[in-house]
């Protein structure tokens, strides 16, 4: 069954097409990642199917509504995370937390049980009475993810979660979105992670220029790439070697690791320099991103 | 009810602030005293005139930056997407608004009562009406869109302070010329001045019934007027 349906949708600012025709499905309990380059056309599509904007043309509906006509209905079992936005710094954890739950309508014992739940996990319970002023971006984030799901959301739209976070709010995040697919909701991830695209989606959609112009799992993209290998190499030191440096590291991407490897050996040997490392990989999720995008560019 | 968590939260964020709350009670008080100085004015007369005041600018007071504001603190896309509508934001905003008009009254009241003024009580349903019907008017000042709070305030004070000398709180619009009678007959304020003065015992310039049907007719029409332009100016915020 598809949670989310998005039908040929276009949209436009000033003139500037900004989505030309857009159509997919995400299915009950997937994690839908949706990725592209800055400016694409990500928190468009989330505002369009969460209520906030209108599409110019084509249909989109979350949780079998019309999110066009019947925008409040299709949001009573949403929760959104939107790319920019904050919690009200002059009220503390709990009333931020209360606020949203008496928006989402519910009576005072359900929120107050689910908000005492979600507070302990995402562990900013003891600083529940604090205003949110004093949170860092991770602690303030964690309490916008407890607000989205204080509804015990079937659907959550997730704008670029983690960006800019510290690595242990990141990673609290992206364990509790396994665990909301586990649990049955449908999570709608945008992210300019690759790692974590690739850890958490079922599937993913990649948007360049307002059009989608992949979308599968993330193996199925990676093997898009069509074969090719990732070949990481170490020296003792400072060469001019032709290849994508990360890091200390050499990588050249080939459809014939042996042909790469021996040459990389006779480099080494005429330069006179030693090889610390070398191994091949498959390509990432991110290999095959850059790629796509170069392709259609 | 949804509206009632919005008016909530307006009322902790807001209108809690130390400044909000000295600033409402100041202002009308010492445009009061300004006008009262050195001039003889019967007692009743400047009542209700500060009862008038006091009401007007409590409740328009807060209620024009809420919206600048929250666009501005990046609250605002947030709140959009909860299963609420924009009316629903809109009533919730004019309730806080009008709970802070209708408590700052008690201020005049007191001193009206201090210096020996018996009050009909009907005031107490004028303040009710016109606190709704100006926390409307305060909130269409924010429906241009800007989330600078400091322009709608530019904005509302074009609009507030000419609007208290038209509104017969310091001249009667009896001695109005023509002009100034058109004038006064637009805005609202002149109809709960009227309001007040009947409340003070003084002769009111329409029938009391017509002040408060007036008034209702405005706060409908600013209601109506509020929610379609907020509407259109709140997706511009985000
Ligand atoms: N309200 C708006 N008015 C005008 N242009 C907009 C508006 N919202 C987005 N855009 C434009 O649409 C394009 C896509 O934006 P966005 O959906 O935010 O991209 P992404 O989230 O993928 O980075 C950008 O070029 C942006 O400038
Ligand atoms: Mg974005």
């Amino acid at each position: 069954m598809a949670v989310i349906k998005v039908e040929n949708i276009e949209k436009s600012f000033n003139g500037k097409r900004v989505l030309k025709g857009i159509s997919f499905k995400v299915r009950k309990g997937e994690i839908f990642g949706y990725l592209g380059p800055n400016g694409a056309g990500k928190t468009t599509t989330v505002r369009i199917l969460t209520g906030l904007i209108r599409p110019d043309k084509g249909k989109a509906f979350v949780c079998g509504y019309d999110v066009a006509k019947e925008p409040i209905k299709a949001r009573e079992k949403v929760g959104v995370l939107p790319e920019v936005s904050n919690v009200y710094p002059d009220l503390t954890a709990w009333q931020n937390l209360m606020l949203a739950s008496q928006l989402y309508g519910l009576d005072k014992k359900t929120a107050e049980r689910r908000g005492e739940k979600l507070l302990k996990e995402f562990g900013i319970y003891d600083v529940r009475n604090s205003k949110v002023k004093a949170f860092s971006k991770g602690m303030k984030q964690r309490l916008m993810f407890c607000m989205a799901l204080i509804c015990n959301p079937d659907v959550i739209f997730l704008d670029e979660p983690t960006s800019g976070l510290d690595v242990a709010s990141a990673r609290m995040l992206r364990r509790k979105v396994l665990e909301l697919r586990d649990e049955g909701v449908t999570v709608f991830l945008t992210s300019h992670n690759m790692d974590e695209v690739d850890l958490l989606c079922d599937r993913v959609a990649i948007i360049k220029d307002g059009k989608i112009i992949a979308e599968d799992t993330p193996d199925g993209i990676k093997e898009l790439v069509g074969g090719s290998v990732a070949v990481e190499v170490r020296f003792d030191r400072e060469v001019d070697f032709k290849g994508e440096k990360v890091g200390d590291r050499y990588v050249v991407y080939t459809t014939d690791p042996n042909e790469t490897i021996c040459k990389i050996v006779e480099f080494a040997k005429s330069r006179g320099v030693r090889i610390v490392s070398i191994n091949t990989r498959s390509p990432s999720l991110e290999d095959a991103f850059l790629k796509i995008l170069g392709e259609v560019a | 009810m949804r509206a009632l968590a919005i008016a909530k939260k307006d009322i902790l964020i807001y209108y809690s602030k130390g400044p909000v709350v000295i600033f409402g009670i100041l202002l009308p008080i010492f445009l009061f005293l300004a006008f009262w100085i050195g001039r003889d004015l019967p007692l009743n007369f400047l009542m209700a005139g500060l009862i008038a005041m006091t009401v007007f600018f409590a409740s328009t007071s807060v209620s024009p930056v809420v919206a600048p504001w929250e666009g501005q603190m990046r609250t605002l896309e947030r709140l959009l997407t909860y299963p609420i509508d924009v009316k629903t934001i809109i009533l919730g905003d004019i309730i806080a608004s009008s709970i802070f008009g209708i408590l700052l009254s008690a201020i005049p009241l007191a001193i009206a009562f201090g210096v020996g003024i018996s009050v009909n009580p009907l005031i107490i349903l004028g303040i009710v009406v016109s606190a709704v019907c100006f926390s409307s008017l305060g909130l269409l000042f924010s429906a241009y869109p800007s989330n600078i709070p400091a322009t709608v305030m530019m904005i509302s004070a074009l609009v507030r302070f000419p609007m208290i000398f038209i509104s017969g709180i310091f001249i009667p619009i009896d001695n109005l010329p023509w002009l100034g009678k058109i004038l006064a007959f637009l805005s609202p304020l002149t109809y709960f001045t009227d309001i007040a003065r009947f409340c003070v015992g003084l002769k009111p310039f329409f029938p009391v019934y017509t002040d408060f049907a007036v008034l209702i007719g405005y706060t409908t029409l600013l209601f109506v007027l509020s929610v379609k332009l907020h509407e259109k100016a709140l997706l511009k915020r985000i």
